[in-house]
């Protein structure tokens, strides 16, 4: 218990139930996507948790579970693949978040297609979270 | 019960007229804010219906409606911008101005492009014997297709067939009306029709029906050529059957719709059926490699009796072999960029030069101040245009040795090499002379095609020279 609870508290692990952006910067790994967000378009009116975990306290809690548990045992074994690239269904949560504020103003040109499905906004506006 | 105080307070006594000020003045005040809170609902619930509504359907679409005027009644946004078509820029390579001229019975234009003939007279000794060295122009906008193909001189020069008009004009609607139904069908009839004839039967340069879907605005394709020649491409690299407009993404449609009409393409026998050269491939030389297959020629030089093909805005092509579209770049990211009109995002109608339009062209991924975007493209350009007047030059030095060779009665047999040379030449050159980016949809491959023209044109010299054939 005593060394669990050290741990906790040297891993700052209650900083993970925020939705501070230096949470996730805990993580040295991170640094240059921080940096990036601090001068970005989006600074002001979306913090991590905005774009990369979907609204809904079981859907958000759900998501932070599975990736931080993902992210703990990459981070700790060292095996992962770099240059970081975000998983599928992490690239949709993102993709929905961009409607969530903008889909009146695309929606004219956002209608799902039968064959791609939806467009991806990132592909063209790859600067407005953290530009790489 | 004690004098004076009366618990309710309403209308006796000073401080009950003083209470009631205060409660009427409240109410006004409250009424106040609230008529604003509730004015400033409407007004946000306006702005938000405006979004909701991309379109008020006051016309019904069909797949008979040819009209673009009817479509814009729904969409008078993107028609908005597709009438501005009309205008004519120039860019230092690309556009055109608006040249008056006086109208005659044969032609009622009151407008028209410089003729690129008297600003290169050696196109008239590349084209020496066809329709072209008798009149050719810079480009102009799409809203021209139909006018600048109905009085050209080159109808005049030789009776072209109906064939003309798959690509400049409106031809979904008539096809289907000729064919009964039969798209395929009635672009055969119109394909054997004479030019005269097949016009009466269109009215309209390309139009929103060519491209849209009329149900669910989805992009499709409409135009035949592209249809089976796209067939033929991909069975080419094994795909069997293929069936574009079930089959293509949504960004290859941005691509591909363009590509029904921005294509090389040559007229295939007696019934002057429209085939795209592609079944070896789209790149210059696979495209070379099967006209020599099917041992087509588009006219024999009237100076030096090779038979020589002519290239037609092979757009295209060339973009797939540049950077752009191995990055997935369609025409419409570049030439139709998305631009927010009001509280709408839609595609920028107004189809022209990205120069034009550098910021939302190409500042959306390129993040650098416009003056160096124009002046990368311009470098780029600049450079394919020298190297284009050089291979011009090698050219007609080539075509004034077999002229003299024949002149002072060379054999044929010994003129073959040369005349080879100069099919081969002349193919490549005239590939990245009608290719209307001057090198920047493939800067790299432009710049090999010259070069090898260039090389082409001087190994014919050397065989005539030499009479032999040097290794090619």
């Amino acid at each position: 218990m005593g060394v669990g609870g050290f741990t906790f508290l040297y891993g700052k692990g209650a900083s993970y139930l925020t939705n501070d952006p230096a949470a996730c910067a805990n993580c040295h790994i991170m640094r240059s996507y921080y940096d990036a967000w601090l001068v970005s378009s989006h600074r002001a009116v979306a913090v991590c948790n905005d774009c990369h975990t979907p609204s809904g306290v079981w859907a958000k809690s759900t998501t932070k579970a599975s990736n931080g548990f993902r992210h703990s045992v990459a981070f700790t074994t060292g095996r992962f693949v770099e240059p970081l690239q975000i998983t599928a269904s992490n690239r949709k949560i993102t993709e929905s978040a961009c409607r969530t504020c903008h889909q009146d103003i695309v929606q004219a040109i956002d209608p799902p297609h039968r064959l791609t499905g939806t467009l991806a906004c990132v592909r063209c506006h790859n600067s407005t979270g953290h530009l790489y | 019960m004690k004098a004076g105080r009366n618990p309710s307070a309403s209308g006796s006594g000073e401080r009950g007229r003083g209470r009631l000020a205060v409660i009427a003045v409240t109410a006004v005040v409250a009424a106040l804010i609230a008529a604003g809170a509730v004015a400033l609902v409407v007004n946000i619930m306006e702005r938000k219906q405006e979004a909701k509504n991309p379109f008020y359907r006051v016309v019904e679409l069909t797949d008979q409606t040819e009209d673009p005027a009817v479509w814009g009644k729904n969409f008078p946004l993107q028609y908005d911008g597709y009438r501005r078509t009309v205008d004519q820029v120039r860019t230092r390579f690309g556009g055109s101005e608006a040249l008056p001229r006086t109208p005659t019975k044969a032609d009622p234009r009151s407008f028209a492009a410089q003729s690129r003939l008297e600003e290169d007279p050696r196109l008239k000794a590349m084209w020496a014997g066809y329709a072209f060295a008798r009149d050719f122009r810079e480009d102009r906008g799409h809203a021209y297709m139909l006018v600048d193909q109905t009085y050209t001189e080159r109808q005049v020069a030789a009776k072209q067939p109906g064939t003309c008009l798959h690509c400049h004009a409106s031809v979904y609607v008539p096809y289907n009306k000729l064919g009964e139904g039969d798209l395929i069908k009635g672009f055969e009839t119109m394909n054997r029709m004479s030019f005269a004839e097949a016009r009466q039967l269109v009215t309209h340069p390309v139009a929103c029906i060519d491209c849209h879907s009329p149900d669910t605005m989805q992009l499709r394709v409409t135009r035949p050529g592209f249809i089976e020649g796209i067939r033929t491409l991909k069975a080419s690299q094994g795909v069997k059957d293929y069936d574009v407009n079930t089959m293509a993404t949504r960004q290859e449609m941005r691509a591909f719709v363009c590509g029904q009409c921005h294509v090389e393409y040559y007229f295939k026998g007696p019934e002057k059926r429209l085939v795209y050269p592609w079944a070896k491939g789209l790149k210059v030389e696979e495209i070379l490699a099967y006209y020599d297959e099917v041992k087509f020629r588009d006219w024999v030089h009237a100076d030096t009796g090779a038979e020589v093909l002519k290239a037609q805005h092979p757009e295209f092509e060339m973009w797939n072999q540049g950077i752009h579209a191995r990055s997935g770049v369609a025409c419409a990211d570049c030439h139709m960029p998305y631009m927010r009109e009001g509280a709408l995002k839609i595609s920028d109608h107004h189809v022209r030069s990205p120069l034009l339009n550098i910021n939302r062209a190409c500042q959306t991924c390129h993040k650098w101040p416009e003056a160096e975007l124009r002046a990368r493209v311009e470098t780029i350009q600049g450079r394919t245009f020298r190297l284009r007047n050089l291979a011009m030059d090698a050219l007609v030095a080539l075509i004034t040795d077999i002229k003299s060779a024949r002149a002072t009665g060379v054999a044929d047999a010994d003129l073959a090499a040369a005349r080879d040379f100069q099919r081969r030449a002349q193919f490549f050159l005239d590939f990245v002379e009608a290719e209307n980016s001057t090198g920047f949809h493939a800067p790299q491959e432009a710049a090999r095609i010259l070069g090898e023209s260039i090389n082409f044109a001087r190994q014919g010299q050397i065989a005539l020279r030499d009479r032999r054939v040097p290794r090619r």
